[in-house]
């Protein structure tokens, strides 16, 4: 990249800086003209100086080319008297108003426009800079580093690369227009006005490189204030663990002090230029009152000269000031390009070609895969891989053993091409490895390692991720979002982006061996399955939604899964004390009073679950029915029973939490209010109190609680406000729930809960796993098992992957290489976080896929590479020998010892 | 059954026959209402025990497998019946399985709560501490009596 910002800015956008330039030097003749008007109007218009009246105007608009006068208005004759010339005049002043603002408005977008996409060609350089750094420079340089980097720091280079050079440009020009009027005018006074100059340019950058020096070490500082709180985030399990919460802050509290430090130095720096300079500017002035003056009382001056001056240096001000400000942008500016570039180009960093060139030719690997005399020292230049030579053929099995320092995860990284060696080559089938791109290493071989990432997203998203290297096949597109992508490339070249549609189809179906959607769906279906996942994808999608518009006939083979459970129900009374359907005209004991009432699913946050007691509109439906007394004396008798249960126990005690309607801070007010209210009356009481007494029969579930408060009759007055609730729901309210209907599959409910319609009944034995069998049977029973686990490949995985386990990590990052059928494949420990028995599974299976492939294999234990073709030992960095596992434990004293240490 | 009915089951058990009330209605609504059909096992002989079951309702077997894998039923229970409660005061494997012979109703009292109550209230650990030293006792009382029994017996015999 360009050592300079300066360097920078003119090798991306000469052109527009020219422009900018150009159309700042139009609009100054204009500018002029502007300051030039109101003076003509009050000497001339309202004065008379140096006009006669009625005014030959041909006569005056005249232009002077080579001593000859040329009448502007050509051969017309035209004059004007003093009050149709003033408001000429005045009509001038306004198109002139016009004329400038519209310069301004037009520059300043194209000033901000320009800014912008540099800064977006600046950003997406450093972004892609990142992709292309070798894998040990991120050792010692963390995403808190390269965060802000990227977003915060190079944010006001936009707005000072509009600037780089029409400002200094214009005001600079602006300056000589004046001074040149000055000079012209009296060349005495224009000197004294611009006396000073010379020294605030000596002094000025001065006191500015002192500013500059303590912008760099701030900049530094927030940098590493930013590393540390990306680190507290990642490790914070730790500190808790070891309660270093007050050495994590004191570190913290520290760097803001020196922050601060930086920052008070600057202010003191910087203020004292802004004194100095606002100083020195006075001086003028002081000059002008007191020599001028002095030479005036004596006579040798006159007082006009002295008015002329003062006002002449005060025109002066404003430019001067914009460039000296000018001057302290461009110091920062510098300041953090330098400090941003200069972490951008490591050593050893790829070239931008390596990523973005398509081969001509990406078939199948061919030959063999020879390493000469592979090194790669670590960042105290100690050999992890000293001088492995070895010669793999692409249609054998290799294990990798070793112990855990012995090399062997760097010689996997080596292979895959992930590392660079510090020395020695690498080459595929005669093509040397260095060469290659990483078009044909991430696609031909594959590498998974421990800790395999996995992006936030859905299951499916990184299932595929492998088979996503280039868009394929273009988004259909309509007339407007045609435009838009015509805009869109235009601005990714004006911005020098990438240009590739992020909306197009990018899933290399033929990398895959599949036609289509549909048929990847199944054949990643088939890798999860090989790898163990594919139960787990099957409850995912038991959970996950469906859309009933797009997906009509899922929706309606779960309808008939519904059908085919309640006939079972129907047939087998053990299965009907299990669930309670939903039924429209029934009450049901295992759902909760507020469940009962709105018999239906909350959509938004509406009619929430928790806040069902505050909304307007439920509180009227129970005033409708007559409920509002009956909920109160529940609310009232739940409200003692929990304080008779729970008022002995200590506020923070976890029963609370399981099983109590209050929480532990409410108790002690809910005490207070039912010893004040009186039971007999208890809509006496104040609003709040009444609110909070009706607010908790809404979580009553008869069938759990037992407290024996729902009866008969409080069951139908429940039943009738249902009725009420969904008939007299306001048309606003329709969509925020979405009622329970025997006939209709329920968009805001899982499949699980769509199939069942109803609830698992509380107090049967083994109840969730005999309901999950019966849901198995009839989902099978209607095919659905694929079509279900597909709605799985929609699991969200949430940030990193979180929301699945280290081991389902694993296997997906194992599914997804699978999927992509690469050459050669290598894992690295890839399979650690599982049991040992689904880790023996997942081997037979690769073996046994991978026969007469290339699968290469660092297993963590010796053992496990018994079923290889052909085992490689490494130790200390160096391949001590290879062969066959059967001759090598046998005569290979340190496989043996990896044996017996298991 | 509403809770006070339970509390009402929970007090005729001699171990809880003590305890104030309301500390039984925390107890019984902290527990789980627990059904089991005809044929279900509450628990299984050799398994850790983690909760002791009060019959509300319906009938069980219990089930003693010998040394040679054979089942023999050495009692059936019914209502108002404690078991596994020898569970939920220290850590044995169960000595025997229950089996429902018909639909039982049970309170699970599970041994992770009821160690949770005994600790916020000590009365209660005294009143069961008394309880268990009256069953001591009994014992004492009745290995006293086999004693002398058998040494009769050696007596007699000899």
């Amino acid at each position: 990249m360009e050592k300079t910002i300066y360097g920078y800015v003119w090798r991306f956008s000469r052109q527009q800086q020219v422009t900018m330039t150009l159309m700042s030097a139009a609009s100054l003749p204009f500018l002029y003209l502007f300051y030039e008007i109101p003076k003509t109007i009050i000497n001339e218009a309202f004065q008379g100086i140096g006009v006669d009246f009625p005014l030959n105007l041909s006569e005056k608009l005249t232009f002077n080319v080579m001593g000859q006068d040329i009448p502007l208005l050509g051969p017309f004759e035209m004059s004007l008297d003093q009050v149709p010339y003033l408001f000429s005049l005045c009509a001038l002043f306004l198109v002139l108003v016009g004329i400038n603002q519209g310069f301004k408005y037009i520059i300043n977008v194209y000033k901000g426009l320009t800014g912008e996409r540099m800064l977006r060609r600046l950003r997406f350089e450093l972004y892609g800079r990142v992709l292309r750094f070798p894998l040990p420079t991120f050792r010692k340089m963390s995403q808190g580093e390269i965060i802000p980097m990227i977003t915060a720091e190079v944010e006001p280079l936009g707005g000072f690369i509009g600037d780089a050079f029409s400002l200094p440009a214009f005001q600079g020009g602006y300056l000589a227009t004046i001074l040149a009027f000055l000079f012209m005018q009296d060349w005495r006074m224009a000197a004294a006005a611009v006396a000073l100059y010379p020294l605030q340019l000596w002094l000025i950058p001065k006191l500015q490189r002192k500013v500059n020096l303590l912008g760099k070490e701030r900049v530094a500082r927030v940098r590493r204030l930013s590393d540390k709180i990306g680190e507290t985030v990642q490790g914070v399990q730790e500190t808790h663990a070891h309660d270093t919460s007050n050495f994590v802050l004191t570190d913290f509290a520290n760097q803001l002090f020196w922050i601060y430090g930086v920052r008070e130095r600057i202010y003191r720096q910087k203020f004292v230029i802004k004194f100095l300079n606002n100083s020195i500017q006075q001086l003028g002035p002081f000059a002008f009152y007191s020599i001028g003056g002095y030479f005036v009382i004596q006579g040798d001056l006159e007082i006009g000269t002295v008015i002329a001056a003062i006002a002449a240096h005060k025109d002066l001000a404003a430019p001067w000031k914009e460039l000296l400000n000018y001057y302290q942008m461009q110091a920062d500016a510098s300041i953090k390009y330098d400090q941003v570039v200069s972490q951008f180009g490591p050593a050893g960093m790829r070239g931008p070609d390596y990523q973005l060139i398509e081969p001509s030719n990406l078939s199948p690997l061919e030959g063999e895969l020879t390493a000469t005399n592979l090194t790669l020292n670590d960042d105290q230049d100690v050999a992890v891989v000293d001088g492995v030579s070895l010669r793999l053929a692409l249609d054998k099995r290799y294990a990798i053993v070793g112990s855990g320092g012995s090399g062997k995860e760097e010689l996997t990284l080596l292979l895959a091409r992930l590392l660079d060696p510090d020395n020695g080559n690498l080459s595929l089938g005669g093509d040397d490895g260095a060469i290659l791109s990483e078009a044909v290493t991430g696609r031909r071989i594959t590498h998974v390692g421990a800790a395999a990432f996995v992006f936030a997203g859905t299951i499916a998203d990184n299932l595929f991720l492998g088979l996503k290297h280039r868009p394929l096949v273009a988004a259909e597109m309509d007339g407007a979002a045609a435009r838009h992508r015509d805009v869109y490339v235009d601005e990714a070249r004006r911005s020098g982006n990438i240009e590739y549609d992020p909306d197009a189809d990018w899933i290399d179906y033929a990398a895959a061996g599949v036609e289509d959607a549909a048929a990847l769906c199944r054949a990643g279906a088939a890798a999860l399955k090989r790898i163990g996942m594919d139960e787990e994808v099957y409850q995912f999608g038991l959970r996950g939604t469906v859309d009933p518009q797009s997906r009509a006939d899922l929706a309606e083979a779960i309808l008939r899964a519904r059908a085919g459970l309640r006939t079972r129900m129907a047939n087998d009374p053990a299965l009907l004390e299990l669930v309670e359907g939903f039924a429209g005209d029934a009450y049901n004991l295992n759902a909760s009073i507020g469940e009962n009432l709105m018999f239906g699913n909350p959509v938004g946050d509406a009619f929430d679950v928790e806040h069902l007691a505050e909304h307007p509109y439920v509180l009227d439906v129970l005033e409708q029915v007559g409920l509002t007394e009956q909920f109160l004396s529940v609310g009232f008798q739940v409200a003692s029973t929990m304080v008779e249960l729970f008022a002995d126990l200590p506020a923070d005690h976890e029963l609370f939490q399981q099983f109590s309607f209050i929480s532990a801070d409410e108790l002690p007010d809910i005490q207070a209010l039912l010893q004040r209210s009186d039971r007999a009356n208890l809509s006496a009481l104040p609003d709040e109190d009444r609110a909070r007494l009706m607010s908790l029969p809404f979580k009553l579930i008869p069938a759990r609680h037992r407290l024996g408060l729902v009866d008969d009759d409080l069951q139908d007055k429940v039943l009738e406000a249902r009725r009420y609730f969904a008939s007299h729901l306001p048309d606003e309210l329709r969509d925020a729930v979405e009622f329970f209907d025997a006939d209709s599959y329920n968009a805001s409910a899982n499949i699980q809960d769509n199939i069942l319609f109803g609830k698992v009944a509380y107090g049967q034995a083994q109840a969730v796993d005999r309901v999950g069998a019966l849901i198995s049977e009839v989902v099978e029973e209607q095919g659905l098992h694929e079509a279900v686990a597909e709605v799985g490949l929609n699991f969200e995985v949430g940030i990193a992957g979180s929301r699945l386990s280290t081991a389902q990590r694993q296997k997906l990052a194992l599914a997804r290489a699978l999927l992509k059928r690469p050459d050669i494949l290598i894992l690295s420990e890839s399979t650690t976080s599982l049991d040992s028995a689904a880790q023996a599974a997942i081997m037979e299976a690769l073996l046994a896929d991978f026969e007469g492939r290339c699968l290469i294999w660092s297993v963590q234990r010796a053992s496990m590479a018994a079923g290889f073709d052909e085992i490689l030992v490494m130790r200390q960095g160096r391949l001590m020998e290879r062969g066959t596992y059967a001759d090598l434990s046998q005569s290979n004293d340190y496989v043996k010892e990896l044996l017996a240490s298991e | 059954m509403s809770l006070n009915e339970e509390v009402e089951l929970l007090r005729s058990i001699p171990l809880f026959a003590n305890i104030e009330p309301s500390k039984l209605k925390l107890l019984a609504f902290t527990s789980e209402r627990l059904a089991f059909q005809e044929g279900q096992s509450l628990f299984q002989q050799g398994d850790m025990g983690d909760a002791a079951y009060l019959v509300v309702d319906g009938t069980a077997d219990v089930i003693i497998e010998g040394p040679d894998g054979g089942k023999l039923t050495v009692a059936q229970i019914g209502r108002n019946a404690f078991v596994g409660e020898i569970a939920i005061l220290c850590d044995v494997p169960r000595t025997a399985t229950i089996t429902a012979t018909a639909k039982l109703d049970t309170l699970r009292i599970s041994k992770d709560l009821f160690f949770r109550l005994v600790n916020e209230f000590p009365t209660m650990a005294v009143e069961i501490m008394r309880e268990l030293a009256h069953r001591q006792e009994q014992t004492n009382l009745q290995l006293t009596e086999a004693n002398r029994r058998l040494r009769e017996l050696e007596s007699s015999g000899g």
